[in-house]
């Protein structure tokens, strides 16, 4: 293998890294209120607003019906706007981030309906605040849950960062059209499948290491 | 204020709205608890202990009437207040709610963390209510290592640890074994003792009140129909259902090894199967011995047990008894004068149960 592509194969796992890492951390940044937002307005929660949480379930699931490949060229204009261009590794973080952010606002909702409400019964006993409740109970108590639910989401960027690259945004499914498909050279194919594989065997590693740091119940 | 009086429930209402309509689950309920008791409330599933408990520090909101701790009317708290004023009023559950993710040690330190307890100053809280309720080696333990009146136990020392005048006890004893609930009810008494905390526990189980309740009520649906000292309560029932309740931790049936061959109906050879309830207003009398002298009865005693509330007994005893049909109806007169409560439960062949 030439010393080029060495290169570009390295330049497009970083850029791969680049685009998942960044497109996860905004998706977290928005999606982990939200979905908490999503529990506490449920109806008999303690912030129980039935229509604005009907309203936040409706836009999330259109969101989420909406194919990557599609959403990807139907927000261009949201993306021009933002970046200031449509292509390259910096235009596709703008469609990453809006398919995790529903993702992640539904996997956060489920982990914390898997807590038992007497906590938060317990806690409001005890005179805490929504906001004590949400800090000290809610987030500790569906940590492990949502760390597995962002190794999920983080996991399923890096397929669609891949699909992003058909695109012009760059990343390793860039490479792996360019050089393995259009110019007939399996080798690269490969090497960017085992890149590929190699990076979420070692996400998901890390996601179950966090998970058993983290969750003190083994029954 | 009225320090005679650490809880007041005055004219307490709670309705739910339903599809199918309103249920009224609290019936104007009017309650004082004093400072240092312990009173239990009992009632079957569905009569509104539930209710009744979760309107004292305001988890639920009651429709009407008033909640008064340590002299303040909670009813018309602002949010703010209400909090604060719940800090004081401690409570423990059923299933412990324990956080999964929290050691002993910060469990017990959540309820000061809400109160922005300052980290260094903790310790001297903390320790000593670990070693109150005896799990001082158990600091650094998840709650998942713990068993069940182990978690119980960290649940009270989080429950004291905002040094509250009340606590609230959630049928906290129905989820463990005989002998644990023995050790919590236990607890619960020595921590009355030393810091005269004043304690509402809401049970379905009679043995609960007679361990540790000083006073008790009989909820009965969303009625508060019987209120007495437990001594007293014992001894002089007002209603069917208090006495049921009575005689419900006593066996009212006959072992299964017999019973299989009692008989609903009187056939020739066999001979009644009665069940004496004897409550403590006649519990010491000499009954059998009256009932063999004056009415001739033949008595086999199948089945006894008695108990003791304090200084009051009471019992059930199961008994087949041999005597002419006249007398019986004469004896069973006379039982029933005397108020004790005999009913023909069923009918035993001579030869399982021979009178020789």
């Amino acid at each position: 293998m030439s010393q080029t592509i060495s290169f570009l194969l390295l330049e497009a796992t970083l850029e791969t890294l680049y685009m998942v890492i960044v497109a996860s951390l905004i998706a977290t940044l928005v999606g982990l209120p939200l979905g908490i937002l999503l529990y506490l307005t449920r109806k008999g929660n303690i912030i129980e607003r039935p229509a604005l949480h009907q309203t936040l379930a409706i836009i999330i699931n259109m969101t989420r019906s909406v194919p990557f490949i599609i959403l990807m060229i139907a927000v261009i204009p949201m993306t021009r706007l933002i970046v200031g261009t449509s292509i390259g590794t910096n235009a596709a973080i703008v469609p990453l981030s809006l398919a995790a952010i529903p993702f992640i606002a539904r996997v956060v909702e489920s982990a914390l309906l898997e807590i038992n409400k007497g906590l938060i019964e317990a806690a409001l006993a005890m005179g805490a605040t929504p906001w004590q409740i949400i800090r000290k109970v809610l987030i500790p108590e569906a940590f492990p849950s949502i760390i597995n639910g962002l190794t999920l989401t983080v996991i399923s960027l890096v397929g669609y960062s891949a699909m992003a690259g058909a695109v012009g945004g760059g990343g390793l499914g860039d490479l792996a059209i360019r050089y393995g498909y259009q110019r007939f050279d399996p080798g690269v194919m490969v090497i960017t499948i085992v890149i590929m594989i190699a990076l979420v065997q070692i996400m998901q590693s890390t996601g179950d290491w966090l998970v058993k740091k983290f969750k003190h119940f083994r029954n | 204020m009225n320090f005679l009086i650490m809880i007041t429930l005055r004219e307490l209402y709670k309705n739910y709205t339903t599809p199918q309509g309103t249920i009224t689950a609290l019936h104007n309920i009017n309650l004082h608890v004093s400072p240092g008791e312990i009173f239990g409330i009992i009632g079957r599933s569905g009569a509104g202990k539930s209710s009744l408990i979760r309107c004292v520090n305001l988890l639920e909101q009651p429709s009407s009437g008033q909640v008064i701790v340590n002299g303040q009317d909670l009813t018309v708290l602002e949010t703010a207040d209400l909090r604060h004023a719940r800090r004081k009023i401690g409570m423990i559950f059923q299933h412990f709610n324990l956080l999964s993710s929290r050691t002993v040690y910060d469990n017990v330190a959540f309820s000061l963390e809400l109160a922005n307890q300052k980290k260094e100053a903790m310790d001297e809280i903390i320790l000593p209510l670990l070693e109150l309720t005896g799990l001082s080696d158990k600091k650094n333990h998840y709650p998942a290592q713990l068993s069940g009146g182990q978690k119980q136990r960290v649940a009270i020392a989080r429950a004291l640890a905002s040094s509250p005048h009340v606590l609230l006890c959630d049928e906290a004893t129905s989820a463990l074994d005989p002998e644990t609930t023995n050790s919590i009810l236990h607890l619960l008494k020595d921590i009355r003792d030393r810091l005269n905390l004043t304690i509402l526990l809401i049970t379905h189980e009679m043995s609960v009140i007679k361990a540790c309740c000083d006073r008790v009520g009989i909820l009965e649906k969303g009625h508060l129909i019987e209120e007495n000292e437990v001594g007293e309560f014992f001894a002089y029932p007002k209603t069917d259902i208090a006495k049921n309740f009575i005689f419900s931790s006593l066996p009212q049936t006959l072992p299964p090894a017999i019973q299989e061959y009692v008989l609903a109906t009187e056939k020739p050879n066999t001979h009644p199967v009665m069940r004496l309830q004897l409550l403590p207003s006649t519990a010491t009398q000499p009954i059998i011995a009256l009932l063999i002298s004056q009415f001739g009865w033949r008595i086999n005693i199948l089945q006894g047990n008695m108990e003791y509330v304090k200084k009051h007994a009471m019992g059930v005893m199961l008994v087949a008894i041999d005597g002419e049909k006249s007398q019986l109806q004469n004896g069973m007169a006379y039982l029933k004068k005397i108020g004790i409560n005999a009913e023909i439960i069923g009918h035993v062949p001579n030869d399982i149960i021979p009178f020789a």
